[in-house]
């Protein structure tokens, strides 16, 4: 009995508190506001909501304002099925946005396949995400593409002839970069004269960079994310391996030089956007945000987030309705829409056509250096 | 023998319940939806089915039997893997009706491949004692882990996607209403009572001819199987599996059931079960102060209860 008086009176404290009726037009976040990856998570949220803002500020869509409903997946798995669940079926939201991380996304993407509810993914680079269903879309570039820039990058810009690559285990958008890369810089001439693994989270890299060294490579690829990186990037230098060190878009985050420091200067990256770069509505969102968020440049994701969410009221508005299907629809007609990132064109992998860029780490800043159009 | 007929009755009971109210709770979720009863609801009660079935079972090894594991989470990994593989590979040619055939099966092999595993890890280790045990096990769950994130037949990194959407409220608590029955029943057994002796005195029970490490070992082929079907449950709940899922701290949370529950009292280790499923999802409001209100709160109550939510049956011979 006991047992049973338990478990209701904690579902009374759960029921209570939801069922409100209002005429806004609700849209879900999931992201990683705490854990491994909480940078990501936050500067997701920061252009999400931006983007929210001024769309509500303007009149909204249809009539109606947004609001925007978010939930933290504290960058472990498991969670995401839980809190997209949540947000449509007791919240009740007409669209998710959602996450940075590939694995995270590709989670939650059947949920929201199943339930026939769209979900935009802001920077999930990794192929598969969008192959989830025909309701699953995002709005930045994805892996093969990267993965063929940097390729190129290392062979045309740094001139290098032999590179050492160093992936993460852990993480499914590491591994399918580094494929990637491999396949391009091969076809380009180049050797691969080392691959190593790292498992993320990991504080000691030294085994695997001594053995990098004594392949002594051109330069290292790491494709994974920036907290590994930066301590990576430190303990290369220990080591005295002097060679340029390059990666992804996981690179992309403040942490990186606040941790790596000098360790991190003369390091290269690709990502979706610069904020030095781009077009007049690029040129206002970074003053937006500056505005908004207490003088904080934006990042990449950050810039994908609020494009994200600027997909999505697009599409609504061109839908007319809040109805899954007709969005979906509407969504997978996005064509030439001029974002932050760029121009947005879905093409019919529900992936978007547009270009990369490339930064180098400079003075501590990231400094912009070439774009790469598909 | 007459607690035991009570006992079964509950079982039924239970199991009844849970077949009669599942179809009732779909229902509300497909035409009342949103208002008192939604699916996100409907899931997190399979959630704590579940944690009943990882932390009860866990209970008999480091509860009753007194060893301290920490690997529950990679026996758990070894059930969804097996049980999700199976499914994986069958569901198409199977028709609609031998899908609940296909499922039992998928669990129960799920649950035997853990319970094999169980034995390989549990037969040499279990000779260790207390930390030294711990350690063991919490390398056995990591190395598990490691092979199913780098093996890629079974996904390696990305995980299993799009696994079927079978484990269901009368599936996840009659299963969970059997674990507590088996692990009630083992324990109040004449067999069962070497399992309290292994726990209370390892010298003592050898002298008294119970073999302790034949117990320890029971305790954990039992345990790892029944973490086993609530791995395939997950599986097929989550419809998702990713090695990251049943890393260390999965095993830890498990762990913290356990221990908030009382070790080796089961109404005490549902309690906490429920308690640990239920707090972080009511705490979502906090948004990223959340997991310190839950840690706050995990700390306020082991100060205030060190010895585990109920002490009913403290003075009796058997815990239960």
């Amino acid at each position: 009995m006991k047992k049973l008086f338990w478990s209701f009176s904690l579902l009374a404290t759960l029921l209570t508190g939801c069922g409100k009726q209002n005429d806004m037009i609700k849209v879900g976040e999931f992201a990683s506001l705490t854990g491994k990856e909480a940078t990501f998570g936050q500067s997701s949220h920061e252009g999400t909501s931006l983007a929210i803002e001024e769309i509500n500020t303007a009149g909204g869509v249809l009539g109606k304002k947004l609001e925007l409903l978010t939930e933290d997946t504290q960058s472990k798995a498991g969670e995401p099925a839980t809190v997209v669940n949540k947000l449509i079926s007791r919240d009740g939201v007409v669209a998710v946005l959602g996450e940075v991380a590939s694995s995270r996304s590709l989670e939650a993407a059947p949920i929201c396949q199943q339930n026939k509810i769209p979900m935009i993914s802001p920077s999930s680079t990794n192929p598969k995400v969008t192959e989830s269903g025909d309701y699953i879309f995002r709005v930045c570039f994805i892996d093969p593409f990267q993965g063929t820039v940097m390729a190129n990058f290392a062979t045309k810009t740094l001139k290098a002839k032999k590179i050492a690559v160093f992936t993460d285990a852990k993480s499914d958008y590491s591994k399918g970069l580094a494929k990637f890369f491999k396949d391009q810089f091969t076809a380009n001439g180049g050797t691969i004269t080392a691959e190593l693994d790292y498992n993320g989270g990991d504080k000691d890299f030294k085994a695997q960079l001594t053995a990098i060294k004594a392949t002594s490579p051109d330069g290292v690829f790491v494709p994974g994310y920036y907290t590994d990186v930066a301590i990576i990037c430190i303990q290369a230098k220990q080591l005295g391996l002097n060679v340029p060190f390059f990666g992804g878009d996981g690179w992309e985050s403040e942490k990186l030089v606040e941790i790596g420091k000098e360790a991190v200067e003369g390091t290269y990256f690709s990502t979706h956007y610069h904020s030095d770069v781009g077009s007049a509505k690029s040129k206002s969102f970074v003053a937006n945000y500056k505005k908004r968020f207490n003088g904080k440049t934006p990042d990449a994701l950050s810039a994908c987030a609020y494009d994200s969410a600027f997909v999505l009221a697009d599409a609504i508005k061109r839908a007319g309705s809040t109805e899954g299907l007709k969005v979906r629809d509407a969504l997978a007609a996005t064509k030439g829409l001029e974002a932050v990132t760029g121009t947005i064109t879905i093409n019919e992998k529900r992936d978007p056509v547009k270009a990369a860029v490339i930064l180098k780490v400079e003075n501590g800043k990231y400094k912009y250096l070439e774009t790469v159009n598909p | 023998m007459t607690m035991h007929s009570g006992a079964k009755r509950s079982l039924l009971i239970a199991i009844v319940v849970a077949v009669a109210l599942a179809p009732l709770l779909e229902w509300i979720v497909k035409t009342h939806s949103g208002n008192y009863f939604n699916g996100y609801y409907l899931g997190v009660l399979i959630d704590i089915a579940i944690n009943i079935i990882l932390a009860v079972s866990l209970n008999l090894i480091n509860g009753h039997t007194g060893q301290f594991s920490l690997g529950h989470a990679g026996f758990m990994a070894v059930g969804g893997y097996t049980a999700a593989k199976l499914t994986l590979s069958l569901q198409a040619a199977v028709p609609v009706w031998a899908q609940p055939i296909l499922f039992s099966a998928a669990l129960l092999l799920g649950g035997l491949a853990a319970a094999v595993i169980g034995l390989g890890v549990g037969a040499p280790s279990l000779r260790l004692r207390g930390d030294y045990l711990a350690i063991v096990t919490l390398g056995f769950g990591e190395i598990i882990r490691v092979v199913f994130q780098t093996t890629d037949f079974f996904g390696a990194a990305t995980g299993l996607p799009a696994i079927a959407n079978w484990t269901n409220f009368a599936w996840a608590w009659s299963l969970a209403a059997v674990t507590v029955f088996v692990v009630a029943c083992l324990v109040n057994s004449t067999y069962g009572r070497g399992f309290i002796a292994t726990h209370d005195d390892e010298v003592a029970a050898s002298a008294m001819g119970v073999n302790p490490v034949r117990y320890k070992v029971t305790a954990f082929v039992i345990g790892a199987f029944f973490a086993g079907i609530a791995g395939g449950l997950f599986a097929h709940h989550k419809r998702f599996l990713s090695p990251t899922s049943f890393d260390f701290m999965k095993s830890i949370d498990i762990v913290v059931m356990v221990i908030l529950g009382g070790m080796g009292r089961t109404p005490g280790v549902i309690a906490a079960a429920i308690i640990l499923t239920v707090l972080p999802e009511a705490l979502r409001t906090f948004a990223e102060y959340r997991m310190i209100v839950y840690s706050l709160l995990i700390i306020g109550l082991m100060i205030l209860r060190p010895q585990g939510l109920f002490t009913i049956g403290k003075g009796r011979t058997a815990k239960v």
